[in-house]
């Protein structure tokens, strides 16, 4: 029962990431962008838990909390660029 | 032990002399006296064996794998040099002492002095054949830093350049020689090598390795044509010089032509080679050395001379000849020595060296005049001083070598005239300086200088006297031991006795004597004379005209190379791979793909893969739009580090994410000053054309990888496996191998990271760039700094983040994590803060000084790393613990973490100097109106 859940969560993850990638690169704009890279950021964690629940294995989630960390960082540097151009005041 | 101490006492005390003058010059002095001593003392154990006709020969392991051992013999012949390197270095000390300014804080000359004497003791001391050609090079590089001393003067650069040119291109032949003898004598122990002359002799590379070895030996016994660097390397302070030219540096070469004697000698290659350089250097020295003004200049040129004079007597090939050569070495150094420093005491009383203006300095300082007066007499072997002696000798020795050939006067009467010379220029040197009327426009008036400035040259010179007048009593054991050592057999019965009856060696020294006096008394017309052909010599104008040639073929061949784009760079570099691959595909008949079963594909990779393939061409149509291809480019990297997870490396896939990230904020940081847009530049035809090389050279390299991974290898990778926990303590193989495989390459690594950060901080220290007042869109910037929801919300983060960092640092060893992601976790933490809160927030609460944290990462590595020899195992040897901690449970403890941590600091400092320096570029170039807000 949970196999099959899993894999149909596969399969969602996999077509938000695709849509996620289809904003990424029609845009239009800058924000847009840059929200569509913090949501793959999100999907990416989404896909990893999924993987360590599929094998079992605790060895993803360090993965998927650096990307939840680090993700964020990326996230404001693009932002404060935006705002600022300045990122480091 | 001790010959090892010999040579490490002086080089190790180097760095601790230079440390130590901080507290004061006389401190220094005293150091490098009492090193020097002690050096000598580390020797006298052994000192005795060469008298009882034995070879001390000592050895340690050095790099077993290649049977290079670090092995040190003592002989006569090293025991005669050690004596002189020691000997007269301590009296330059003592003269170094008082004839450096006040203002000259000493521990930069004397760690040089110190670096330069270990070095030579390294040759004269040395066993094995590379030893001792890495000794040589290092007096190179010694001697460059000790001509350079005033490195602020134009000619001291010039000199110490020329000097290490020359020195360092014989060095480069040496090398040469040294392989093919060792090939030849099956070792590169001289032991062996000494044993084997015959069968060397008759090899047919003969020839070849004896021009290599001896082009080594005359660069840096400046033989003519390489004789040039010699007086330019005056530029050094005197003390130098006294120490260089007299009984170290330049006798180097001829110390390897005695060493090498009975292997090399008794060849008509080596007589005409080794004779003809000599002669040449002997006359032509002689002969410039009288037309200087100069004081040190004459001496310069007389070294030159004398340094032929004792090539020319081993290119005879005599024993006899030998025993005059080595002797001569011996009164050359303590004449010469004193001369120098004689020079460097009128120098600093006058002011000035010219000897056209320094006349009658008898009246103003006697004593320091009669010392003087001594030496130049033994110089120009004037009877009863020690120059005489070995003067004659070698008037006989060329004359008795000479008398079985046709045209056998021609040697005897051209070393007459260059006796002749001798004879004129240390008269000049006497007469101009001493006597010869007043002196002319001194800049101050001359004194007597302090006693002990003048006791090291009466030192040498009641040395030169002793020799002179008793040489049986004095030097005759000494010469004997050093004699059987050079020729590797009983020395000749010789006779060191002033008079030894009426025969052709006394009528040239009496002729040299005579005609000396009468060319001086002609000096006014034949300075005339040279003051006409000056600047037309060759050797040098030479070695500046092929130097000129070589940087302007260099510059041209750099041109050619690298045209400065870096798309003509990326061409090449594509295509010639390109072409390799090809030659290597076509070469094989093997089909591309290999017999390994393929593993079955699931769907969510297959996406991920094409997702990947869609991103990357995504770019490349994004690229102009900079911060569009920025963004792209950053989920470019989240779906690599997806496949790293996917593939079993979570390491990878860990430090991808940080780098990512950190490499996101520099761009950006960059971009700032960065149009936003790329101009379309290339023409439809060179994109074609770039666009079909890349599809190439993509298509050639998976093809490649196709190939490889279809088909079963072994790599290296299954010993990890199998002995990181055994070996190394951790189950995770890839922190093992980083920290304790291979910890050697993370130590360089982290060295490197931190020059490199340390670099970049200095390129970006106080450059301050004007910033855009508008955005790319023409909008003015944002008047919020720091907005306050973010910059409380990531305030709160930190803690959280560190302890993430601290969690993945301490796991590094068993599972993925370890102190590089660790520190680059730290980092973006912390940029996090500089991000939201600004630079004046966080450097209110933490030291923006990166240097300690660096430093002191360094430190703890290698301290680290060091901790191992203490228990006698390798460098970087790692040791594991198991303990159990409350809480937290069974935990590892190995050594190998204070490495890690190590790593962790300088990460973290480096990423940080460079991150922060990046952005205080810019501090302050648009401020916002609420700028005060940022202490909130």
């Amino acid at each position: 029962m949970l196999s099959t859940a899993i894999l149909i969560a596969f399969a969602l993850v996999s077509a938000a990431i695709g849509l996620t990638l289809w904003r990424l690169l029609t845009g239009p704009d800058t924000p847009d962008r840059i929200l569509a890279l913090d949501t793959l950021y999100v999907n990416a964690i989404a896909l990893l838990v999924l993987l360590g629940m599929h094998l079992s294995s605790a060895l993803y989630f360090e993965a998927a909390i650096l990307i939840a960390m680090m993700g964020f960082v990326g996230t404001v540097a693009l932002c404060k660029y935006l705002l600022r151009g300045d990122i480091i005041e | 032990m001790n010959l090892l101490l010999v040579v490490l006492v002086p080089l190790v005390g180097a760095g601790l002399t230079g440390w130590i003058s901080r507290f004061g010059r006389m401190k220094s002095a005293w150091m490098t006296g009492g090193l020097t001593l002690l050096s000598l003392a580390c020797l006298a154990p052994s000192a005795l064996a060469p008298f009882a006709g034995e070879v001390v020969v000592r050895r340690w392991p050095w790099i077993p794998e290649v049977g290079l051992d670090l092995a040190f013999r003592l002989d006569g012949l090293g025991l005669l040099f050690a004596i002189m390197i020691l000997g007269i270095g301590l009296l330059v000390v003592l003269y170094a002492r008082y004839y450096l300014p006040e203002r000259d804080g000493l521990g930069r000359f004397y760690a040089y002095l110190l670096l330069f004497m270990g070095s030579m003791l390294g040759i004269v001391l040395s066993e094995n054949l590379i030893q001792l050609l890495i000794f040589w090079e290092m007096t190179s590089l010694s001697s460059f830093l000790l001509i350079s001393y005033a490195y602020r003067k134009q000619e001291s650069r010039t000199g110490a350049r020329m000097a290490l040119t020359v020195t360092g291109l014989g060095g480069l032949a040496m090398l040469g020689g040294f392989l093919l003898l060792g090939e030849m004598a099956g070792s590169y122990e001289l032991s062996v090598i000494l044993t084997q002359g015959d069968a060397i002799r008759a090899d047919p590379l003969y020839t070849p390795m004896l021009v290599l070895i001896l082009l080594g030996a005359f660069t840096k016994s400046a033989q003519f044509p390489f004789h040039f660097w010699l007086p330019h390397a005056m530029a050094a302070p005197t003390p130098v010089s006294a120490y260089l030219h007299s009984a170290t540096l330049v006798k180097a070469g001829v110390f390897l032509l005695a060493r090498l004697f009975p292997v090399l000698s008794g060849t008509p290659e080596w007589t005409w080679l080794v004779i003809g350089t000599g002669l040449a250097t002997l006359l032509i020295g002689a002969g410039i050395a009288f037309f200087k003004h100069d004081l040190k200049g004459l001496l310069a040129y007389s070294t030159i001379s004398h340094l032929g004079l004792i090539t020319l007597l081993f290119g005879l090939g005599t024993p006899l000849a030998a025993v005059a050569a080595v002797f001569h070495i011996l009164n050359h150094a303590t004449f010469k020595a004193s001369l120098f420093m004689a020079a460097g005491i009128i120098d600093h009383e006058c002011g000035t060296r010219d000897m056209r203006r320094i006349n009658g300095l008898w009246k103003f300082m006697p004593y320091t005049a009669t010392l003087a007066m001594v030496a130049a007499a033994s110089m120009a072997g004037v009877p009863l001083f020690n120059g005489f002696l070995s003067k004659e000798m070698f008037f006989a020795e060329t004359a008795d070598f000479s008398s079985g050939f046709e045209y056998g006067w021609i040697l005897p009467s051209l070393v007459g005239l260059a006796g002749v010379l001798a004879v004129a220029y240390s008269l000049r040197f006497i007469h101009d300086v001493f006597f010869n009327g007043d002196p002319i426009d001194l800049p101050k008036t001359p004194q007597e200088p302090p006693f002990w400035m003048k006791a090291p040259v009466a030192v040498l010179v009641a040395i030169c006297l002793l020799v002179g007048v008793l040489p049986a009593l004095t030097v005759a054991p000494l010469l004997k031991i050093v004699v059987a050592a050079v020729l590797q057999a009983p020395p000749p019965a010789f006779d060191l006795a002033i008079w030894h009856g009426f025969g052709l060696p006394v009528v040239m020294s009496l002729i040299a004597l005579f005609g000396g006096v009468l060319v001086y008394t002609t000096r006014r017309p034949l300075f005339k004379l040279a003051e006409r052909v000056e600047g037309q010599l060759l050797a040098k104008a030479l070695h500046d005209w092929i130097l000129a040639g070589l940087l302007h073929g260099s510059a041209l061949a750099t041109r050619w190379l690298d045209s400065g784009s870096l798309q003509r760079l990326v061409l090449t570099l594509v295509l010639s791979v390109l072409a390799l691959g090809l030659v290597g595909f076509l070469d094989d008949g093997s089909p591309l793909t290999g017999p390994r079963a393929i593993l079955p594909i699931d769907g969510v990779s297959l996406f991920m893969t094409a997702m990947l393939i869609l991103v990357a061409t995504a770019t490349l149509v994004l690229h102009r739009r900079r911060l569009t291809a920025l963004i792209v480019v950053g989920a470019m990297g989240l779906l690599v580090a997806l496949i790293f997870v996917k593939f079993s490396a979570p390491d990878l896939a860990l430090t991808q994410l940080s780098v990512e990230i950190v490499t996101i904020v520099l761009l950006l940081l960059a971009l700032y000053f960065l149009p936003q847009h790329s101009p379309d530049e290339s023409s439809w035809a060179r994109r074609l054309r770039d666009g079909g090389v890349a599809i190439l050279a993509g298509a050639g390299a998976g093809a490649l990888t196709w190939s490889i991974l279809t088909r079963p290898f072994d790599s290296i990778s299954d010993y990890f496996l199998a002995n990181s926990l055994p070996g190394g303590g951790g189950s995770n193989v890839v922190n093992v191998i980083l920290v304790d495989f291979r910890g050697y390459d993370t130590l360089g690594e982290i060295s490197v990271l931190a020059l490199a950060g340390l670099g970049i901080h200095a390129l970006l220290k106080d450059l301050r760039l004007p910033g855009l007042e508008r955005d790319a869109e023409g909008r003015p910037w944002n008047w919020d700094l720091h907005p306050s929801i973010m910059a409380a919300l990531t305030r709160l983060l930190l803690p959280l983040a560190l302890l993430v960092s601290v969690f993945i640092f301490l796991r590094g060893h068993n599972q993925p994590g370890g102190g590089f992601i660790a520190g680059l976790i730290t980092a973006v933490a912390l940029i996090m803060q500089y991000l939201t809160n600004g630079v004046a927030w966080t450097h209110s609460r933490l030291s923006g000084n990166m240097y300690p944290l660096i430093g002191a990462g360094l430190l703890i590595a290698t301290l680290a790393g060091l901790g191992s020899l203490v228990f006698g195992y390798p460098f970087l040897t790692s040791a594991y613990t198991h303990v159990h901690w409350p809480i937290v449970g069974d935990f590892e403890l190995a050594s190998a973490m204070i490495f890690d941590l190590g790593v962790y600091l300088v990460v973290v400092g480096a990423t940080l100097l460079i991150l922060i320096h990046l952005g205080l570029m810019h501090q302050a170039s648009h401020p916002g109106p609420n700028q005060g807000e940022e202490s909130l």
